[in-house]
């Protein structure tokens, strides 16, 4: 059965804080940091990064467009993963 | 399988559209009109009209519009796009001429010219960002300010008796026969973003076929003059604002003759 396996890369000097992609992930992958960027926000950050699949909500709802999403799926085919693009 | 395999150009399904600039937006965190300016770029590069189209930007909070598109802009004066637009639609009948334009601007310093303009059916399309707020100057009341909201200008509240009633003008246009095309949409989720986006491809497709003026009204929040964080502006507009301003397509007339209406015979 295919699984697929997603990443999200956030422009961290980008992101201005605004938590609307914490809220708009179904796996609840991304959070909010303590930490901020040069700016003074709490950038966006992979907090479960597993749990994503890649489904691109989170750069759909992004309003500064610093979200990248990229996904994989993974086929099990005699028990060895092959990666299909 | 690590993040470093995952994370590689041939993985890649979501980016910032190419025609977007890189300047930083000027918005406050999780306005709405990033969104938007998303949305248009998305809607031209996918149409193909990235050298034929030309945005004419408001005065308000989408004024530096013109730093962020990479398209042909025009900044007109306050409220006046859609005069502007005509001219450049008039002029140049094979661009694609689109405004960009909020609640103050649209809804109440320029009400003769876009009530005209959609009147007159010129062949443009109108996107209309509709907050309930001006919210460059600081949040004083608007005409589309809903009855009991809280702004600089209204401490207690928007009240009838002094300050009248919110203005539908989505509603006013739709009966215009000029207009093609009249939709009001908003950008809160994923799926209502995905919507929105149909519904400007959809009126960009209205323009380059000519089919009139498409007007498509945005809800959308101000979360920094709402006073209240961008996700709980969100949830504000869907309990407050979509019972008076209901999304959905008005008027929909793409696929009928544009000379539906009968001139009087004599």
């Amino acid at each position: 059965m295919a699984k697929v396996i997603g990443a999200v890369v956030v422009d961290n000097e980008e992101c201005k804080g605004c938590g609307l992609c914490v809220v708009a992930c179904p796996q609840d992958v991304l959070s909010q940091n303590k930490q901020v960027n040069g700016r003074g926000y709490h950038y966006s950050f992979m907090k479960n990064p597993e749990a994503c699949i890649g489904c691109s909500n989170c750069a759909t709802v992004c309003p500064d467009s610093c979200i990248v999403v990229y996904r994989v799926k993974i086929q099990e085919v005699r028990n060895e993963p092959v990666l299909v693009s | 399988m690590n993040l470093a395999d995952i994370i590689n150009p041939n993985n890649l399904v979501y980016e910032k559209p190419k025609l977007l600039t890189e300047n930083t937006m000027h918005y406050c965190p999780g306005c709405s009109h990033g969104v938007v300016h998303k949305l248009l770029a998305e809607v031209i590069l996918d149409l193909d009209i990235q050298e034929k189209t030309i945005g004419v930007s408001p005065v308000g909070c989408a004024v530096f519009a013109y730093n962020y598109i990479e398209i042909d802009w025009q900044e007109a004066a306050h409220g006046r796009a859609p005069a502007v637009a005509t001219g450049i639609a008039r002029c140049n009948p094979d661009k694609v001429v689109f405004t960009y334009q909020g609640d103050g601007d649209l809804a109440s310093i320029g009400t003769a010219e876009i009530l005209h303009a959609c009147n007159r059916g010129e062949n443009m399309v109108v996107i209309f960002v509709n907050n309930g707020i001006y919210g460059m100057t600081g949040g004083q009341m608007a005409p589309t300010t809903l009855l009991g909201q809280v702004t600089a200008t209204t401490p207690n509240g928007r009240d009838a008796g002094r300050n009248g009633y919110p203005l539908k003008i989505t509603e006013l246009i739709a009966q215009l026969p000029g207009t093609s095309y009249v939709t009001r949409q908003s950008v809160h989720t994923p799926a209502s973003i995905r919507k929105c986006k149909k519904a400007i491809s959809k009126a960009f497709q209205a323009a380059i076929d000519k089919k009139g003026t498409s007007f498509v009204e945005v809800v959308s929040t101000c979360n920094m003059n709402w006073k209240m964080s961008p996700v709980k502006s969100n949830e504000w507009m869907v309990d407050n604002m979509f019972p008076f301003y209901q999304p959905g397509d008005l008027k929909d007339s793409t696929k009928a003759d544009p000379a539906s209406y009968t001139p009087l015979k004599n």
